[in-house]
C-alpha cells in the first residue's frame, strides 16, 4: 500500500491558491523528498496531510486513511516535525518526552525510561534537564525528531528539518533520518536544499506555485533536463566569451555563463564523451587554460532551476497575454 | 538568557543506541480523556515549577487589592475597615480569582504561536484535552490565590460565621465556578490574534462584571436603572452564593443561578473552543 496518495487537492488561503491541485503518490518505506521555492505550498501540503488542516477539495489518503473523514485514526499512524521546533520551551528535554509519551499513553514509569534511551540515543543526556530554551539549533531538532519517534511512527513528516543548521549538525541530522528510514518508517521530507534531497530522497516531487511540476526518481528527473552536462572552471575570466563560443562550435550545444565570472556549463542533449574531449584540446589551443572540467549527469540543482525558470516564464506569457 | 553555542562537544547521535531506539514497537492503548487531561495539568504545573515568578498574579495583586479596598472605602462605606471586610472579604476574594482566569486566555493565545501546538493536534487524543489542561493547571492558581486572601483577610480581621468548613465549601464553589469560566479564554485564546488583544477584550469583559456586582457595595444603593443589570450578572450570583456559604448560611437561589451560568458557560464556550480549534 502506498503511504500516501492524493489527488486534486487543494487549500485557499483568501486569494491565494496556496496548494494547488496537488496530486502525490509516495510509496512506502522510504523518503520522498517535496522539494520547492520558499511559499511554493510544501509546509501546506505537510499540514494538509497531517490533519492540521482541512482541504478544500481533493482527496488525500495517508496509508488508505481519508484525512477528511478520518483524521483520528491518521493520527494513529503520522509524526509532525514542524518547520520550527515542535518541542515545548519552557520545559526540559526530559519533560517534554515524558509529556508525549504519556500523552501516547504510556505508563509513569515506562515514559521516563522511554524518555531517557532516546535522549541517550541522540546524544542529549547532558543537556536533558536544561530547559528547551537554552538549546542550540542542532539539539533543538534533536530533540524534536526524538519526540517524533517516541511511538515509531508509520509515516514521519519532516518540514525542512536542517533549515539553519551548521554543516556538521545538518549531517547529524541526516544520519538520523536514514536509521529511521532503514527501521521501515516512510518520511516526506520538504526541503528547499537540493543536496539534501539528493543525499536522501529516492523519489521527489518539485511543487512551485501549489502545483507538482514534476516527479520522479532522481535519475529520471536529472534525465529530463538533458542527458548530462560539462561543467568547466577557467583561470582566467576574460577568456570565458572566447571559450563560451569554441565550446558551442564543438558540442552543439547551449552553454551558460554561471554566476562564478570563471565557470561555464554545457547541457547536452546527446551522449558526447568524445566530442566533450575534442573541445578541451580546441580549448588549449587556443590558448585558454582550463582549472578544472567535469563531464557528468546534471545536478539537481540545474533541474530545479531549469524546471521553477520554466514555470516562471510561463506565468509571464499568461500574465502578458 | 545566555545563547548557547553549538557546543564542540555536543556528542554525536549513537548509532546502535538509536536502531535499539527504534526497535521499540510496544503501542499502548490510547489514554483516557481524564489522563490526557491531566498530563495537559502537568504541564502548566511544570511551567510554573520553572518560572514561579509567575505567581505574583495570584498573590501579591489580590493582596493589593484587599488592602486597596479595605482601607479605601471601609470608613466611607460601612463605618471602619473592620465591619467593611466583613462584607467585602468574600466578594473581593471572587473578584481577584475571576481576574485571573484570563491569563488562561493569553496561555493558549501564546501556545499557538509556537510549533508545539501542531505537535498537540496531531496527537491522537481526547480533542478537548490540551485546552482542560490548562484550565487544570489554573485551578492551583485560582486555589493558591483564595488562600492567600483568606490569610490576609484573617489577619485584617475578617471573622467568617461559616467557620473553617464555610470558607472552604464558598472556596470550591468559586473555583468550581472559575473553571466553567475559563472557556470564554480560551475561546478568545484562539480566536483573537495577539496576546495584546486577548488581555485587552478580557479587561472590557471583567472590569463591568466585577465592578457592576453586589462585590463593594450593596445594589439597592445603585439607581433603578442599573440594578437589573447588576442582580441578573453571574459575579452577582456567585458572590451571594460564595457569601452565604462563608456566613455559614446556604442561598439555595443564589446556588442554582451560580450552577446554571457554570454550565451555561461550560456548554456555550466549551464548543465554540472546540470548534476553532479544530479548524485552526
Amino acid at each position: 500500500m502506498n503511504a500516501i496518495e492524493t489527488s486534486g487537492l487543494v487549500k485557499v488561503f483568501g486569494d491565494t491558491r496556496a496548494v494547488d491541485g496537488v496530486d502525490l503518490t509516495v510509496p512506502a518505506g522510504a523518503v520522498y523528498g517535496l522539494l520547492g521555492p520558499n511559499g511554493a505550498g510544501k509546509t501546506t501540503t505537510v499540514r494538509l496531510l497531517a490533519t492540521l488542516l482541512r482541504p478544500d477539495d481533493g482527496e488525500a489518503r495517508v496509508f488508505g486513511r481519508d484525512v477528511r473523514t478520518d483524521p483520528d485514526s491518521v493520527r494513529q499512524l503520522v509524526s509532525l516535525t514542524g518547520q520550527y521546533a515542535s518541542v515545548d520551551e519552557d520545559l526540559t528535554g526530559t519533560e517534554n518526552l515524558i509529556l508525549l509519551g504519556r500523552l501516547l499513553g504510556h505508563t509513569r514509569v515506562h515514559a521516563r525510561n522511554r524518555a531517557a534511551q532516546l535522549l541517550e540515543a541522540f546524544g542529549l543526556t547532558d543537556a536533558a534537564a536544561k530547559q528547551v530554551k537554552h538549546y542550540s539549533g542542532g539539539m533543538r531538532r534533536r530533540l524534536d525528531i526524538a519526540a517524533s519517534i517516541l511511538n515509531t511512527p508509520k509515516l514521519l513528516f519532516l518540514d525542512e528539518p536542517t533549515t539553519g543548521l551548521d554543516p556538521r549538525s545538518r549531517n547529524q541530522v541526516w544520519d538520523i533520518i536514514r536509521a529511521i528510514v532503514a527501521h521501515g518508517t516512510t518520511v516526506l521530507l520538504t526541503t528547499q536544499y537540493l543536496d539534501e534531497a539528493d543525499q536522501l530522497a529516492s523519489r521527489i516531487a518539485v511543487i512551485d506555485h501549489g502545483k507538482v511540476i514534476a516527479e520522479g526518481t532522481k535519475g529520471e528527473l536529472k534525465a529530463s533536463v538533458g542527458v548530462g552536462s560539462v561543467h568547466l572552471r577557467l583561470r582566467d575570466a576574460d577568456q570565458r566569451p572566447q571559450a563560451q563560443q569554441v565550446l558551442k562550435r564543438a558540442l552543439d550545444a547551449d552553454v551558460l555563463l554561471d554566476s562564478d565570472p570563471v565557470a561555464l556549463t554545457a547541457r547536452l542533449t546527446v551522449r558526447a564523451h568524445e566530442q566533450a574531449a575534442e573541445a578541451l584540446a580546441q580549448l588549449a589551443r587556443e590558448g585558454i587554460t582550463v582549472d578544472t572540467f567535469s563531464l557528468g549527469q546534471p545536478s539537481l540543482d540545474e533541474v530545479f532551476l531549469a524546471l521553477t525558470d520554466k514555470t516562471d516564464k510561463t506565468d509571464k506569457k499568461e500574465a502578458a497575454a | 538568557m545566555t545563547v548557547t553555542k553549538e557546543p564542540e562537544l555536543l556528542p554525536a547521535p549513537k548509532a546502535e543506541d538509536l536502531a535499539a531506539a527504534l526497535l521499540e514497537t510496544e503501542r499502548p492503548n490510547r489514554p483516557s480523556a481524564l489522563s490526557a487531561s491531566l498530563t495537559f495539568g502537568w504541564r502548566a504545573v511544570l511551567k510554573i515549577k520553572h518560572v514561579p515568578e509567575q505567581l505574583f498574579d495570584v498573590t501579591a495583586f489580590p493582596i493589593m487589592m484587599i488592602l486597596m479596598f479595605t482601607y479605601l472605602f471601609g470608613g466611607a462605606l460601612a463605618g471602619s475597615p473592620g465591619e467593611y471586610i466583613q462584607y467585602l472579604l468574600p466578594g473581593i476574594t471572587v473578584t481577584s480569582v475571576v481576574m485571573i482566569t484570563m491569563y488562561t486566555g493569553v496561555a493558549v493565545n501564546t501556545d499557538i504561536e509556537k510549533g508545539v501546538f501542531d505537535r498537540f493536534r496531531t496527537l491522537p487524543i481526547w480533542r478537548p484535552a490540551p485546552m482542560v489542561g490548562y484550565i487544570l493547571g489554573d485551578l492551583l492558581r485560582y486555589v493558591l490565590a483564595s488562600t492567600t486572601i483568606m490569610i490576609v483577610g484573617l489577619i485584617l480581621g475578617f471573622r467568617p460565621g461559616g467557620g473553617f468548613v464555610g470558607v472552604v465549601l464558598g472556596v470550591a464553589v468559586l473555583v468550581a465556578f472559575s473553571f466553567a469560566f475559563s472557556w470564554i479564554w480560551t475561546m478568545f485564546g484562539l480566536l483573537l490574534r495577539s496576546e495584546k488583544s486577548v488581555m485587552g477584550v478580557s479587561m472590557l469583559v471583567l472590569f463591568p462584571l466585577t465592578f457592576l456586582s453586589n462585590v463593594y457595595v450593596d445594589p439597592a444603593t445603585m439607581p433603578g436603572w442599573l440594578q437589573p443589570f447588576v442582580n441578573v450578572n453571574p459575579i452577582s450570583k456567585l458572590v451571594a452564593a460564595v457569601r452565604s456559604l462563608m456566613a455559614g448560611g446556604f442561598d439555595t437561589d443564589a446556588m442554582l443561578w451560580t450552577l446554571g451560568y457554570g454550565v451555561v458557560f461550560t456548554v456555550v464556550f466549551g464548543a465554540w473552543t472546540m470548534r476553532l480549534y479544530n479548524r485552526k
